[in-house]
């Protein structure tokens, strides 16, 4: 039976992943303080996209996890982005 | 001697006995038994309720049922084969009990997760069954449950829809089962490209299984809010949209239909190969054809949508789709008789099923190509020419698929043989009841026959009578199939451990095979069609 | 070749590779309202703007932050187990635990506000909205709604596992549950982080 992977996040390691979240989280809280109009939802978007990589790479410990496991979750976003763009082939074009 | 002597050898059927034993084993292949029998349960079931339509259907005005109660039957009859026989049917069956022994391991990877998978599915079927008694109506929305009529409807929707939730929880699991044991449980020397063509099937199916299943799952909780929150994104009174309805109920109902029909695929290219005695041609392009369908299937979902007012750029996008959609298919059927050509063909049952599943898959895909169309999904939509078209794809396909799979495998699980030539006559008749039955809904539907209605004009009485006669036929075919199977469970010869002379895993160990399925874990060293002396025409 | 050992344990990346199939479907489940989400938006950004309006930004921002150190304190706990010390992943999954509470309080109160506002679903106050504002309110009782139920749900896989860390079923060869119940846990976390601006930040 395979043992666990054997590398390990320190507890300092993972403090500083926090710390760069909250910084992250605190920014896109004030970047709504600025009015970007229509960019809003986008920039909202990309911090929460920014952030949803640094947890899924660190914390759920996928930058140490074997190249098809990365490749699944790649898919995973990738075909939910598509089937998203499509919708909007409808709805955009009404 | 019969399998449960003292003196039988220790198989699967004798490895413990008695009722518990059955419902408590973790073992794939008893598992696969199970969903065999709750399935030919309910396909029977929902046959019936079909020939009872199609009774109420041979002659105009109401002939044994009113309207209510025909809406009623449609709705059920789709419940039952689309969510509890046809997307689970072949992959719950034949992938649980044949999965890890193709690949040459002891059991799927997650064992117990497969016991509780049929649970919570005969869970489910039996909530799809309460929804037709409990107090109220029965849900009568038909099985695509649009609305606004499912959010509005005094009937037993809720109950309905949440069966349908429950039977996609054990499609998920299953699905999630099969990814892990084809990536982890492989024996050693089976590269991914040694694997046969039915393992790499179920992959297939396998991520569509995991992937869309949740999308309807979330959108029949919407429905369900509807009903009795008040939250109303498909109600236009409160500013919904009743086409986010349908997109995303066909988001996942159109790669369900790949679901249903990769396993029915890949159980005929193991059927081709053994009784041509000669290897698949063509084993890479099967492969790539399998993933391809399941990835493009997820893009086509609009052509079950064109005329309810999408954009002209979505009608065009997804029609393109389902053109490009069908290459990998006809990739297949290339392939398939090209195993024949030049094979030393036995026209045993399993090849009689496997031939006549490519002929009705073929008719049934064509028509996908007229209804894949925007200019004649016009005219075709909504019509009996789409239910003909279903029922040749998927009871044509799958259905058949599913046939030549019991035929071919019947002696290895049971370790007995049926008749040959009982099976014979029963698939020419069912063969026959098939076309008589569904061919006529063509031509009465190009005429303008609606679906889905308990009456019609004069002029489709013909097509309607012809129709109706036929499923006579055709349900006298499927009793002359089942009762072989089920004569010669306990009475039949003894099968050998290799009747029809196959070369995959499944045929090197003893019939009924092992509780543990080898008493050596293989070590594969070839491909896995080669033949020791195939047959070639030079020769 | 020795036959397949029936032991208890499943081999740790056989589970983890179903653990991480697993999230790919809660992915999707919530997917679908993600995708509501966007085709309302897109038809309705006053309405949002308004609705947006009426939630709290601040207990929005808190929950995130709670979230969030709750992830971190779940990874900790992994450290933890590594290192061979029980005591302290069990400590970790404890804190892990009263923030989850912590969360589910805010929404509590919050849900509760919207409430005595008669501002739910089905409500006369919610009929006579326009429509944007209805749907914005469905999307975030519903999306809130089923994330929290799986905040509860996450909740209790970490308490098995605090109980296992307890009693010894888990441990530093063997932790396979709590690596399984950390992702699931950071799903919950993941989904939140985008439900959060989506939802309290679209001003």
């Amino acid at each position: 039976m395979k043992n666990h992977d054997t590398h390990i996040t320190s507890y300092s390691q993972n403090l500083t992943v926090l710390l760069i979240l909250l910084i992250l989280t605190t920014i896109s809280v004030l970047a709504v303080e600025f009015h970007f109009g229509a960019f809003t939802v986008a920039i909202a978007l990309i911090i929460a996209s920014v952030k949803s990589a640094i947890v899924l790479t660190y914390f759920m410990h996928l930058k140490f996890e074997s190249l098809l496991l990365r490749l699944m979750v790649g898919g995973v976003f990738l075909l939910f982005a598509i089937v998203v763009v499509i919708t909007f082939i409808d709805y955009y074009f009404r | 001697m019969n399998n449960s002597s003292p003196t039988a050898p220790l198989n699967y059927l004798n490895h413990k006995t008695g009722l518990w034993s059955w419902l408590s084993s973790t073992d794939h292949k008893r598992i696969g038994l199970l969903y065999l029998y709750s399935i030919t349960i309910f396909f029977c079931s929902a046959a019936v309720l079909g020939l009872l339509m199609k009774i109420e259907k041979i002659a105009p005005g109401e002939t044994i049922m009113n309207a209510q109660t025909y809406n009623a039957m449609f709705t059920l009859h789709g419940i039952i084969m689309i969510f509890i026989v046809v997307i689970p049917g072949l992959a719950a069956v034949f992938g649980n009990f044949f999965l890890p022994i193709l690949i040459g391991a002891k059991d799927v990877a997650f064992p117990k997760l497969n016991l509780f998978s049929w649970y919570i599915y005969i869970t489910g079927a039996c909530l799809g069954l309460y929804s037709q008694f409990a107090h109220g109506h029965s849900p009568d929305a038909g099985w695509t449950f649009y609305v606004p009529y499912s959010a509005e409807v005094n009937s037993n929707i809720v109950i309905a829809l949440t069966a349908a939730f429950v039977l996609g929880f054990a499609s998920i699991l299953t699905g999630l089962n099969f990814i892990v044991t084809i990536h982890r449980m492989r024996a050693p020397g089976m590269t991914w490209f040694r694997m046969p063509l039915f393992p790499w099937s179920l992959y297939a199916t396998a991520w569509i299984q995991l992937l869309a299943t949740p999308i309807i799952g979330i959108t029949l909780l919407m429905v369900i809010a509807e009903r009795t929150l008040q939250i109303g994104f498909f109600d236009p009174a409160l500013g919904g949209d009743p086409v986010l309805y349908q997109h995303l109920f066909w988001i996942y109902s159109h790669p369900a239909v790949y679901v249903m029909i990769l396993p029915a695929m890949g159980v005929v290219s193991e059927i081709f190969p053994t009784f041509s005695q000669k290897p698949i041609f063509g084993y890479m392009p099967i492969v790539f054809s399998s993933l391809a369908i399941a990835l493009v299937g997820y893009f086509v979902w609009g052509h079950h949508m064109f005329t309810s007012g999408m954009s002209y750029q979505a009608r065009w996008f997804f029609s393109l789709l389902t053109f490009v959609v069908a290459i990998p298919s006809a990739i297949k059927v290339f392939n398939w008789l090209s195993t024949m050509y030049g094979g030393s063909v036995d026209l045993k049952p399993p090849l009689l099923y496997a031939i006549s599943f490519i002929f009705l898959f073929t008719i049934g895909g064509f028509t996908g190509l007229t209804l894949g169309s925007l200019g004649t999904n016009i005219q075709t939509h909504n019509t009996d020419f789409v239910v003909a078209h279903f029922h040749y794809i998927i009871f044509g396909g799958m259905g058949f698929g599913f046939f030549a799979g019991i035929h071919y495998w019947y002696p290895k699980i049971y370790g007995r043989m049926y008749n040959i030539r009982w099976a014979n006559i029963a698939w020419g008749i069912l063969f026959t009841g098939f076309n008589v039955l569904y061919f006529p809904m063509f031509i009465i539907g190009l005429q303008g026959m609606p679906r889905r209605y308990f009456d019609y004009d004069p002029q489709f009485q013909t097509g309607q009578m012809i129709s109706s006669i036929g499923a006579f036929i055709l349900i006298i075919g499927l009793i002359g199939m089942i009762s072989n199977l089920v004569y010669h469970r306990s009475r039949g010869a003894i099968a050998p451990a290799n009747p029809w002379h196959g070369v995959t895993l499944e045929w090197q160990i003893p019939s009924p095979p092992p509780h543990e399925n080898f008493d050596e874990v293989p070590t594969i060293t070839h491909d896995p069609y080669v033949f020791e002396h195939p047959y070639t025409k030079s020769k | 070749m020795s036959t397949t050992e029936h032991s208890e344990y499943i081999d740790s990346d056989t589970g983890k590779m179903g653990m991480w199939l697993f999230l790919f479907t809660e992915l999707f489940l919530f997917g679908g309202l993600f995708i509501v989400y966007a085709v309302m938006r897109s038809k309705y950004s006053e309405g949002f703007h308004q609705g947006a309006l009426e939630l709290n930004a601040f207990i929005g921002a808190t929950n995130t932050v709670v979230l969030l150190v709750s992830s971190m304190t779940v990874a900790m706990s992994l450290t933890a187990i590594q290192k061979n010390r029980p005591n302290i992943a069990a400590i970790l999954i404890f804190i892990t635990l009263i923030l989850a509470g912590v969360f589910l309080m805010n929404k509590y109160f919050e849900w509760g506000h919207k409430f005595s506002l008669h501002l739910y679903p089905g409500s006369d106050v919610m009929k006579n909205l326009p429509h944007g504002e209805i749907m914005f309110f469905g999307l975030y009782f519903m999306m809130t709604g089923l994330h929290a139920l799986h905040v509860i749900i996450g909740g209790i896989v970490l308490t098995i596992v605090m109980l296992r860390l307890k009693s010894g079923k888990i441990n530093q060869d063997h932790y396979l549950l709590q690596e399984n119940g950390a992702l699931y846990w950071h799903l919950v976390d993941l989904i939140w982080i985008f439900l959060f601006p989506l939802l309290y930040l679209i001003t």
